[in-house]
């Protein structure tokens, strides 16, 4: 029983009739994060929004985050709010909880959508090379060359503002270093030995490069896809103060903060700290999981 | 050398192509009628007719994107459409004190020699100490300043130092030389607060990689003291990553501090875009997106020269 120290630097392997596959990366990786207490905090608050958000989204907690008060206007934090009212008399502490749903639906949505659309060019780039290669680097390199900013002003600017579009939008721009990371990988792999072996017994190339090369770039993939989720979840905000986030009405963390504008010449600040708390610990708690998970997934880095 | 630099210019042409490319598909295509988009929401159907014809946007596609591309080449950007001024004008500017150029310059230039300095200060000291409790808990401050909104800290600045401590101007501008420092110094501060983080941990990272290196232990054993081989070895080791982000931040000093002077009233190029936002400024979004693009493709080229002095490693093919 217990856990066997074969050397200073492996992980605590196998209890008895462990699996010869408890040795993969992702074993290993579970084990390193795992034994990181940071890492292990950060996941647990990550899992209290993402509950946070599900609990607001089916109406379970602060069900009435949209009623407005007229007479309530820019209450201070008393017994019945704890974090005071907005300009409408609706609840500081309600909207922000609901603000949760909507940075991590961005935070997903943007960032997923940008995960895919970067493993497809990458993969499509690394895999066939030659003049696929040079289309999909000639593409990256253009879209890189435009200022991230510009480019997502000039994108919202077009396509107009809203949930769906932000999304849209985070996630078409964002996909350029994924995308380098994955064309790199496949690179590599795509002259291993267990491509050959695939190559010899007839699998397409559809096959090989999405069955067998993909999940061995997954963990890079990850990585990419949680540092973009806390980037997503940042320019949700500073889109919304130029006009181009959300819909109006609808909870966001970045309508929060750049209603602060107006508020804080009022002495108004509740708004702006339960909006500014709320997204701190979220995007604190995935910097640090970032930091743990890229340090026990990224194979180059062990050891050090 | 000047053979490289030729053939790199010239890399630059498809790049600029693809560039045109998509700021023109982006907006003349993707976002529908452009000319219904620029007459705005409560137009008559002949004002966007007539918006249609003066910027051509009922000739075919292809032609469109020749007059475009011509804008580009010959620096006429055509007019604002709520302003009616020269867009070329209003991004360069009547004179230099009044250059939207100059102003993002006169804010990013100064605030960003200061904050490389002061990173890679901090940086170095981290790297000595590595592993104490100061740099951890110098590490664990960055993460936490990174987890701010960058709107929260110009907010908040605004309000305390610049209101509530009354140290420094709230906002405003004044475009001559001697006078504008007074408006500039609190973004000034806001723009380093902001870089800190992000910065520090960059170069913590690049120094940490070299410290390891085997140049570093041969200097060691040969008994150099550690702040000639920080200084003499690894510093200059460190330039070639650290003028990578130097000058990938270059053309964003250009660009000015977007926020920062849409919130402090600077009339840089931040302050510009911010303004051509608000009025749905068409023309002056699209002309901006492709020469702070072109400016940029300028600085990577710089920096491609620039390696080869700095590393002889790198050859010039």
């Amino acid at each position: 029983m217990g856990s066997v120290n074969v050397s200073t630097h492996t992980i605590p392997v196998a209890e008895e009739g462990a699996k010869a596959n408890r040795n993969s990366l992702w074993w290993d990786a579970y084990y390193r994060l795992k034994k990181d207490r940071i890492a292990v905090i950060s996941f647990w608050v990550i899992v209290f929004y993402v509950l946070l958000a599900v609990g607001c989204r089916i109406g379970l907690l602060f069900p009435h985050f949209a009623e407005t008060n007229d007479a309530l206007s820019y209450a201070a934090p008393n017994a019945n709010h704890w974090l005071g009212t907005d300009f409408l008399g609706r609840d500081v502490l309600a909207r922000a909880a609901h603000g949760t749903y909507t940075s991590l639906l961005v935070g997903f949505f943007g960032s997923g959508l940008a995960v895919v659309i970067g493993t497809m060019f990458g993969a499509l780039a690394g895999y066939f090379g030659g003049k696929v290669d040079d289309l999909i680097v000639w593409l990256y390199t253009t879209v890189s060359t435009i200022p991230y900013i510009l480019l997502v002003i000039a994108f919202s600017f077009v396509l107009g503002a809203g949930l769906k579009v932000l999304c849209l939008v985070l996630g078409l721009t964002g996909w350029v270093g994924i995308c380098r990371v994955v064309r790199g990988e496949y690179m590599k792999h795509r002259d291993r030995e267990y491509v050959q072996a695939c190559t010899a017994i007839g699998a397409s190339h559809f096959r090989k490069a999405f069955i067998h090369i993909l999940p061995n770039v997954t963990h890079l993939i990850l990585i990419q896809f949680s540092l973009g989720f806390v980037g997503v979840i940042k320019a949700e905000v500073i889109l919304s103060y130029l006009g181009l986030g959300v819909e109006a009405g609808t909870p966001s963390w970045g309508v929060m903060i750049n209603d602060a504008a107006q508020e804080l010449p009022r002495e108004v600040w509740w708004g702006l700290a339960a909006a500014t708390g709320f997204m701190f610990f979220l995007v604190l708690a995935f910097n640090l999981f970032n930091d743990a998970l890229r340090d026990a997934l990224d194979p180059k880095l062990k050891n050090k | 050398m000047w053979k490289y630099v030729v053939r790199r210019t010239l890399y630059m042409i498809p790049i600029l192509f693809g560039v045109t490319l998509i700021t023109f598909l982006l907006f003349n295509v993707a976002g529908g009628d452009p000319a219904a988009q620029m007459a705005g929401k409560n137009a008559t159907a002949e004002r966007i007719e007539e918006i249609r014809v003066l910027y051509g946007f009922n000739k075919p596609i292809h032609m469109q994107y020749l007059d475009f591309v011509r804008q580009i080449v010959t620096f006429d950007y055509g007019r604002s459409i709520s302003s009616k001024q020269k867009i070329s004008t209003m991004i360069f500017g009547e004179s230099p004190e009044l250059s939207p150029v100059l102003t993002s310059l006169s804010l990013t230039l100064p605030a960003f020699l200061l904050t490389l300095l002061i990173t890679i200060s901090i940086a170095l000291v981290l790297t000595v100490k590595r592993g104490s409790k100061l740099d951890k808990s110098v590490m664990v401050i960055c993460l936490a300043l990174l987890s701010f909104s960058s709107l929260v800290y110009i907010l908040v600045g605004q309000k305390w130092l610049g209101y509530e401590l009354g140290i420094f101007e709230i906002s405003g501008w004044d475009p001559s030389w001697t006078e504008r420092w007074r408006y500039l110094t609190l973004p000034t501060i806001i723009f380093v607060i902001l870089s800190l983080g992000s910065n520090i941990l960059f170069y913590r990272t690049i120094f940490l990689e070299e410290i390891f290196q085997d140049y570093v232990r041969t200097a060691k054993s040969k008994g150099l003291g550690q702040k000639v081989i920080l200084f003499k070895h690894v510093l200059r080791n460190a330039m070639i990553p650290i003028i990578t982000l130097v000058v990938i931040q270059m053309p964003f000093l250009i660009l000015g501090a977007l926020l920062t002077e849409a919130f402090f009233g600077i009339p840089g190029l931040g302050g510009l875009i911010f303004q051509a936002l608000n009025e749905a400024d068409f023309p002056v979004i699209r002309a901006m997106t492709v020469l702070i693009t072109i400016m940029y493709m300028v600085f990577q080229l710089i920096t491609d020269v620039l390696y080869s002095v700095v590393d002889p490693k790198v050859t010039l093919k």
